[in-house]
């Protein structure tokens, strides 16, 4: 049996599972069977992939099941690219499948998830693996609906409907565009193999098309700005097992269908592909970055991150477009390889912080950073494991952030001798954005860890959290420790990713795995190079060393005492400083520009003894520009047409009468 | 043997930027204080300040987690590695490799991201307002450096500092506009990322004005000893990184004799000394500005670094 054919196997026990899991919902234990079931299966196909990576070096293999359109069928097939995306994919499911072993104990309508959580990983590995377009925007569909039902778990909050409403709205869309795109890949004689679409070809005006299409439609899913509003609300209102696939797993799922249709369907790329690409993921990561700052609920937070780093992904591949145009196959190759790693890193680090988040919630019933504080006395390996997650995400090292981005600011340097002036302007432009971006990212992240975990509890439900069980504990510490290795052994991740750029760009990185010390160099050695595994024994080594001397040979005495804070303590933990208070200054030198920032003060005239008022407003311009206005017309319109629904008969005969004439009309002008 | 050299060469550098870490900071302390016509505390007070602290025994706050225990000495290691990374008196050691210019502003970026944390742990508004405002000034800072980062890479085509202080010493660079824009940046950048001023004061103890030193308020004894020393670390660091990439002449190449590295340390001193003496100068004559000035400050070091890139970007020359 073919790895494609087992891993089809896997994808039918998932849907199997779902409709199981709706025939014994009443049952008590269904949701620990569900979910042991789901990781099992995921876990068994993370190990054929991994197997199938390692032993035939990814080689390609298909099906063609008899279901879908007649005469067609539905293909599917797993070929380098699919591997690495589903590894990403099982990786995650299986995680926070057994995160939910734990964390799917406490939720109060068992019966809302299960069913959706098992199809929508089944919906996952789908799309990775749709070979026609016809099955791919089905199984993207049926992933955009079991998502959509995921979110609606809690549907007696009015928030939540509203993020489902949208989420709706801007997935239908997506998957329209996507539609588009794909008949237009397809031509007019209706090809929709995927083989048929790569072996075609296509007039420049048809592939510009398909490529904004393709980066409405795909990049909506993935949350590129400015369509990612769906994104920060949704993401968060599902239970968090659920939001930490949806921002580590299906983001990157929808970034897999602009790579494959991009780099592997659309053919010879224009040179300002890259620049359009680049261009909205430099904005991404840095409007990503500045709201989530703003933000004060942890998961909401935790979403509009998945914006940034987005954003990153983004960036690289509008690198390895503008390279591929240029013929510069070995830039090209880096900057691609970086952002498959990011893809990778992302899902580990996000799933993790979703996980925290989502331990918080169990221990405290709060997902407000302004009413948590002092978690790290309570829940010490969740906040330990949140840390690890927190510094990975700001792209610090030793972890496995910093290495993706150290590779894509290396793959920035290559691009001097890009010939193009749009490109070699826009380029350096956005690799500061993407400085800006990481810088940011770290200060967001002090604030997230430090409000939430740091400091002192701002709330009973703070002060009496507990820690969390050992499924969730165990997933959470497992990723930390893939994190650091991920980190500090790149090597081996960008080796696993050789047969992904061999397929798609035709050239390889530098084997890294047989470099002495298992350094990364992505081009020379004179040029760059970095070893996390040094750079980790080395300030593990020389803090130790400095902790040992200190307390061997100076001091070791240590006495508890009130904090001292300038001599004037407060008890008070609301003297504290807040998740508001902290980003106060940040949002001061951006607000004006992303938020239209509006701070009132209503101080009191002397001799009043009104308290004094602050109010500062953040508007969301991306919001008020382009959806509100939309937003308007389709009322308008609605308005407009509410005229024709109550008329009589005669009317709208007369109406049916005259759409009839004008259509034969327009069929006897029509040449 | 060559193998036992390199290590030695490379322990050398180790213990040498933390013997020097302290005199620099003594000598601009006295320095400034000479200036401004005080006595000022002798050259050698900083080590006596680390050794005093480190012998006193810690009294910490009720409240304090593991994190803020941990945290000091994350940050010495992390600073220490980065500024044993960066050519002093001699380039191309052995483990110069292991990380480029990027990781090194990344380590320090590590080591920042824990100090801001350990302001926040005891959970008193002091910490919270230094922490606060230390990420306010890296989030500028920081790209400000990567900008400069990439236009040094550009001429020298690599981002090892190595390599890159190698080229630049060679007489074929000249005079660059992009240099001159990026040495302009690099001091605003490392004025505000040691605290000096015009950003921050490090002398100061008032309690609107200050950032660093509110952030680290709740820190005694050996915890604070950590502390400081990280940061007269990372003021050794910000000048050899200044004089490895400006003024780069003296450095020892890879492999050398003993005389070439006694040369190397000697040019290295004189360097130093000169840095601190001008950094006491322009503390000196220069006012702290207001906290919401200082993203102003940033701003023009981040598009000095930008132009400084982009003028690269637009002729290799330039």
């Amino acid at each position: 049996m073919t790895a494609v054919a087992m891993l089809m196997w896997v994808v039918a026990a998932l849907l199997a599972t779902a409709v199981l899991s709706v025939a014994f919902s009443r049952t008590a234990a269904v949701s620990h069977w569900v979910y042991s079931t789901c990781a099992v299966l995921c876990a068994s196909a993370l190990g054929l992939l991994l197997v199938h990576l390692l032993g035939s070096g990814a080689s390609t293999s298909g099906l063609t099941l008899p279901l879908g359109l007649p005469w067609l069928g539905a293909h599917f097939r797993l070929d380098a690219l699919a591997t690495f995306f589903l590894i990403v994919v099982n990786l995650g499911g299986a995680a926070s499948s057994v995160y939910a072993l734990g964390y799917g104990r406490h939720e109060s309508a068992p019966h809302r998830v299960l069913p959706f959580y098992a199809a929508f990983l089944a919906g996952m590995n789908l799309v990775v693996l749709a070979d026609d377009a016809f099955a791919f925007l089905l199984c993207w569909e049926f992933m955009s609906l079991t998502s959509w039902a995921l979110v609606m778990t809690q549907h007696r909050e009015h928030e939540n409907t509203r993020a489902a409403y949208i989420y709706l709205v801007m997935a239908s869309f997506g998957t329209l565009t996507l539609l588009l795109a794909f008949g237009l890949l397809a031509g007019p004689d209706g090809h929709y193999g995927f083989a048929a679409m790569r072996s075609a070809v296509h007039t420049p005006a048809v592939s510009a098309l398909v490529l904004v299409l393709v980066l409405l439609g795909a990049g909506s899913k993935a949350g590129l700005v400015p369509l990612h509003v769906w994104l920060p609300l949704a993401h968060p209102a599902a239970p968090s097992h659920v939001s930490a696939l949806m921002s580590g797993v299906m983001t990157k799922v929808a970034v897999y269908g602009s790579v494959r249709i991009i780099f592997d369907l659309l053919g010879e790329p224009a040179w300002w592909w890259g620049m359009l690409v680049l261009f909205l993921g430099g904005i991404s990561t840095v409007l990503g970055v500045i709201y989530a700052l703003m933000q004060h609920d942890l998961k909401r937070l935790l979403a509009y991150h998945t914006v940034e780093n987005i954003g990153i992904i983004y960036i690289g591949l509008g690198l390895a477009l503008a390279f591929q145009t240029n013929a510069m196959s070995g830039a090209a190759t880096l900057a691609l390889t970086a952002a498959l790693f990011h893809v990778f890193n992302h899902s580990l680090f996000k799933s993790l912080l979703f996980f925290g988040a989502g331990a918080v919630l169990t221990a405290t019933g709060q997902r407000d950073m302004e009413q948590l504080g002092g978690l790290i006395h309570r829940m010490p390996y969740t906040s330990f494991a949140f840390l690890v997650g927190c510094v990975a995400i700001s792209a610090l090292p030793p972890l496995n952030g910093f290495v993706s981005e150290w590779l894509t600011f290396q793959a920035i340097l290559q691009s001097t001798d890009l010939p193009q002036w749009g490109l070699k302007i826009m380029v350096p432009a956005v690799g500061g954005l993407l400085a800006l971006s990481a810088a940011l990212a770290a200060a967001c992240f002090v604030k997230a860890f430090g409000v939430t975990f740091l400091g002192r509890p701002r709330s009973a439900a703070a002060m009496q959290a507990h820690e969390v069980d050992r499924y969730s504990l165990a997933t959470m510490l497992g990723f930390s420790l893939l994190c650091l290795l991920a980190g500090i052994l790149p090597g081996l991740v960008i080796d696993a990713l050789a047969p992904v750029t061999m397929s798609l760009i035709g050239a390889r990185m530098p084997v890294q795995s047989s470099i002495p010390w298992l350094s990364i160099i992505p081009i020379t050695a004179g040029r760059s190079s970095y070893n996390g595994l040094l750079v980790f024994a080395f300030i593990a080594m020389s803090g130790a060393l400095a902790a040992y001397v200190i307390h061997r040979f100076a001091s070791r005495a240590l006495r508890r005492a009130p904090a001292w804070d300038c001599g004037f303590p407060d008890a008070d933990p609301a003297t504290q400083y807040t998740a508001g208070s902290f980003a106060q200054p940040i949002r001061r030198v951006f607000g004006e520009l992303a938020f239209r920032l509006r701070e009132q003060l209503d101080l009191p005239a002397p001799g009043d003894i009104r308290p004094a008022r602050f109010v500062a407003t953040l508007g969301d311009r991306i919001w008020e520009l382009m959806y509100l206005p939309v937003v308007g017309a389709v009322q308008f319109g609605a308005e407009q047409l509410n005229r024709v629904q109550f008329l009589t008969i005669r009317r709208y005969l007369n109406l049916v009468f005259l759409t009839l004439i004008t259509l034969l009309l327009v069929l006897a002008i029509w040449p | 043997m060559a193998l036992i050299y390199a290590l030695m060469v490379q322990a050398m550098q180790m213990v040498l930027v933390l013997a020097l870490a302290p005199l620099l900071t003594g000598l601009v302390r006295k320095t400034k204080s000479r200036l401004l016509r005080r006595q000022g505390p002798p050259l050698l007070q900083p080590y006596r300040d680390l050794l005093r602290l480190s012998r006193k025994e810690v009294v910490l706050a009720d409240n304090a987690s593991w994190l803020f225990r941990v945290a000091p000495y994350l940050i010495f290691a992390a600073t220490w590695v980065a500024a044993s990374l960066v050519p002093t008196f001699a380039a191309g050691l052995m483990f110069n490799w292991a990380a480029d210019l990027i990781a090194i502003i990344a380590l320090l970026g590590s080591a920042r991201f824990f100090l801001a944390l350990s302001g926040m742990d005891i959970g008193t508004s002091f910490g919270g307002i230094g922490s606060s405002r230390e990420v306010m000034i890296a989030s500028l800072a920081e790209p400000a450096m990567l900008m400069i980062v990439f236009t040094v890479a550009l001429i020298a085509g690599s981002t090892q500092l190595s390599t890159v202080s190698a080229f630049l010493a060679g007489a074929d660079v000249g005079m660059r506009i992009s240099l001159a824009l990026a040495l302009v940046a690099l001091i605003m950048v490392a004025l505000a990322e040691n605290a000096r001023i015009p950003v921050d004061n490090p002398t100061s103890h008032l309690e609107l004005t200050m950032v660093h030193e509110a952030m680290v308020l709740e820190y005694s004894g050996r915890h604070l000893a950590m502390i400081e020393f990280g940061g007269s670390l990372k003021l050794l660091l910000y000048v050899s990184l200044i004089a490895s990439v400006f003024v780069p002449w003296g450095i020892a190449g890879g492999v050398a004799t003993p005389i070439e590295y006694a040369f190397g340390i000697l040019t290295y001193l004189l360097k130093l000394t000169l840095f601190g003496l001008l950094l006491a100068l322009f503390e000196t004559v220069i006012a702290k500005m207001r906290v919401f000035r200082v993203s102003q400050f940033l701003g023009a070091a981040l598009m000095l670094g930008l132009l400084g890139t982009l003028l690269l970007f637009v002729s290799r020359s330039l």
